[in-house]
């Protein structure tokens, strides 16, 4: 029997995944062949995609992008015994855009079944709760520590100091949760992880139950995101039934429940305040701190919130320990990070390396230029909240520390590309009216400095501003930076005021006209 | 979707037996409604409030925070198109105007015989395929005007559909 590996992912979906999953089942019917397709998780390649890969007698073969109507001359061609085919790459994992990559977080993603237990055991998966069952909750909380790991969802605060609070509160109820509410632009390896590897997730949560003392956990996941749903809903029920979830982890007599909860639809519920609002059931308004959550969160107990990659790569740090982990990156930035590359872009996809490459290397080597074939003018890093870098800066390497020196920040790993047909006054304005559209209300500067800088720069774009304007959308930044409760309103002014330090000519652009 | 006041009611009931008692649920619940409603109808914030010991007006609160609940039916075809950065990087702004334009409706709106519902979203995680959008739940990504075009003309010709 041959396996074909068709991506459930999906940006693969969104590319025509499905429709080339039932060519692949009529087409083999008809002939006659004994072919098992797995719905895997995506490669991140989405220039490639969909991405289809075959297992047989002459090892794993991909071909990309393969639409339904290649299917036919696809068998034709006998792609089961690796015959040759135009769509034929070779072995994915030769490909020069993978093979240069440190897959760590990434391992299996794309490779295994999301959804198999079985799969997810001969791959790895499970030895890191399995050694964190035999240690002592502190050893654990200091293993994560020692490995460097930072939070990936965009603070980088390191997890293991995050995790000790929790373990040195009273004994209690706790909970351990995991944000998934992944809402920046140009992000998507939160989706990728879940579509394409639930099960590190959930090894992840496990283990963080067992280190602090928490028996359950939730999963705040995007309503935006109904496939992610869908497959980390089966995961969960895999490894309920498998054991390693419920009453008796493992036999080991320790107990840790896992559920996903839906969002609806608000960046804010991001923050991890307003994300525990959320899951209360409530509007999701941010707290004011303190009590950090690590002391006073989910209905008013210590709580760990942590983004799916830095939950997913615990099991990792787990399983080959804390040096291992530690070994990779640069100055206060250790591991590895799963880049995404988006926007304006030849090759855009996920990109795990460790830390220290530029953004050069990354924009060039692994996008290949931008889409249009035009220059790449600018990037925007970290999301809607994050700085505009001009090209001028392309050889900084991507680390928190060396971004946040130069007045970007790396938060959580997208990266948009614009080529020089944007106008930055207009992506200034997006900025303010995002913040308007999805500021929580709380705070003053926020909600009603984001709307006056929508109709700031409205004017500056109606070209009756002058530099007049531009001091004043000046001031409303700083005013907005001082005095937000939270990064909503106290970041929204990075993309404005970056625009403004790099791309100046584009806001007076529109006086002259 | 057809449902009469005595279905509508019954349907709300079954809906809070079922979360009720699991900590912080009126999120759920008001997934649950809307799930099988396609909107969470006016007259469910009552009987909603009253079976989570909650009062209208938090429920209320509660449903007008999150862009994602709705309070007046979807029409037949939801198509929610891409907003953020990297979208508009790669032509969201013109795929919009071309949406607006071909539907003869703004965003928010519904066509007038309620044939697609136009929404904007703030990133669906398929940046590495910008342009994208979800036209009833199904993600599409790299859409051109001509090919949003052909994917209303499939919906519009599919029978009935869904959200
Ligand atoms: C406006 C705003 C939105 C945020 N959105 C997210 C998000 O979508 N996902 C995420 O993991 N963290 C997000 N964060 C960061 C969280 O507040 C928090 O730092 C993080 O979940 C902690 O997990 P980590 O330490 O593993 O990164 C956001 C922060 C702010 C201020
Ligand atoms: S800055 Fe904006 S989002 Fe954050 S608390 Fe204030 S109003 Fe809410
Ligand atoms: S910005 Fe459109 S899908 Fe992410």
């Amino acid at each position: 029997m041959t396996t074909i590996y068709v991506p459930g992912d999906s940006g693969a979906l969104a590319l025509g995944a499905e429709a080339v999953s039932g060519a692949i089942g009529r087409e083999a019917a008809a002939r006659h062949l004994d072919v098992r397709v797995v719905r895997n998780g995506s490669r991140g390649a989405y220039w490639l995609e969909p991405l289809v890969e075959v297992e047989g007698p002459h090892g794993r073969l991909a071909y990309g992008p393969v639409g339904a109507a290649d299917v036919p001359s696809l068998f034709d061609a006998g792609w089961l015994q690796g015959g040759a085919h135009r769509l034929a790459l070779g072995a994915f994992e030769s490909l020069p855009w993978f093979c240069g990559q440190q897959r760590l977080t990434f391992q299996r993603v794309g490779r295994t079944d999301p959804c198999s237990v079985t799969d997810y055991l001969a791959n790895g998966g499970y030895a890191g709760l399995r050694r964190a069952l035999s240690m002592d909750p502190a050893a654990i909380v200091e293993q994560v520590t020692r490995s460097g790991l930072r939070g990936r969802g965009g603070a980088a605060f390191p997890t293991g100091i995050k995790w000790k609070t929790v373990l040195g509160q009273p004994p209690g109820r706790k909970y351990v949760t995991c944000n998934a509410d992944e809402g920046d632009s140009g992000t998507f390896s939160d989706r990728m992880l879940m579509e394409g590897d639930p099960l590190s997730l959930i090894e992840g949560m496990s283990i963080a139950g067992i280190a602090v003392g928490a028996t359950q956990g939730y999963i705040y996941l995007r309503a935006e995101y109904p496939h992610a749903w869908r497959t980390l809903t089966r995961a969960i029920a895999a490894a309920y039934a498998a054991g390693y979830l419920g009453n008796d982890v493992l036999g080991s007599g320790r107990r840790f429940e896992l559920e996903v909860r839906l969002g609806a639809g608000a960046y804010i519920c991001g923050e991890e305040t307003s994300m525990l609002e959320s899951l209360e059931g409530r509007r999701g308004e941010v707290r004011v701190r303190p009590p950090l959550p690590a002391v006073k969160g989910l209905f008013g107990c210590p709580t760990v919130v942590n983004n799916v990659i830095t939950l997913a790569t615990v099991p990792l740090i787990l399983q080959r320990g804390a040096e291992f982990y530690a070994g990779f990156g640069m100055g206060k930035s250790r591991g590895t990070l799963p880049l995404q590359l988006a926007g304006n872009i030849k090759r855009g996809g996920l990109i795990e390396r460790a830390f220290g490459l530029t953004l050069r290397e990354l924009l060039y080597d692994y996008g290949g230029g931008s889409a249009s074939g035009r220059p790449i003018r600018a990037v925007q890093i970290g999301g809607p909240l994050g700085a505009y870098v001009p090209a001028s800066q392309f050889d900084l390497p991507i680390d928190y520390e060396a971004l946040a020196a130069s007045g970007a920040m790396l938060g959580h790993g997208g990266i948009v590309a614009f080529d020089d047909t944007v106008d930055m006054a207009r992506m200034a304005r997006y900025a303010m009216h995002f913040c308007a559209v999805e500021s929580c209300g709380k705070c003053t500067p926020c909600r009603i400095g984001s709307t006056r800088g929508v109709e700031l720069l409205d004017h500056i774009l109606a070209g009756r501003g002058g530099e007049h304007a531009l001091g004043r959308l000046e001031e409303l930044c700083e005013l907005m930076l001082q005095g937000s409760l939270c990064g909503l309103g106290g970041m929204t002014p990075f993309p404005v005021q970056s625009a403004l330090k790099h791309f100046r000519e584009d806001f007076s652009a529109h006086a002259q006209h | 979707m057809q449902t009469s006041a005595l279905d509508q009611e019954h349907d709300v009931r079954r809906i809070l037996a079922q979360y009720k008692d699991r900590p912080g649920p009126l999120l759920e619940v008001l997934h649950a409604v809307q799930g099988a409603f396609g909107f969470i109808p006016p007259q469910a914030i009552g009987p909603i409030a009253e079976g989570l010991n909650l009062s209208r007006a938090e429920v209320h609160g509660v449903i007008t925070f999150y862009h994602y609940f709705r309070s007046t039916p979807p029409g037949r075809h939801v198509l929610k198109l891409c907003r953020a950065e990297s979208c508009q990087a790669m032509g969201a702004d013109a795929l919009a105007a071309h949406a607006e334009a071909r539907l003869g409706v703004s965003f928010h709106e519904s066509t007038p015989e309620g044939h697609f519902s136009l929404e904007p979203v703030y990133c669906l995680g398929l940046c590495a395929c910008s342009p994208a959008l979800l036209l009833d739940g199904e993600p599409h990504g790299r859409v051109t005007p001509q090919r949003l075009d052909a994917l209303l003309e499939e919906a519009e010709a599919g029978a009935g559909g869904g959200r």
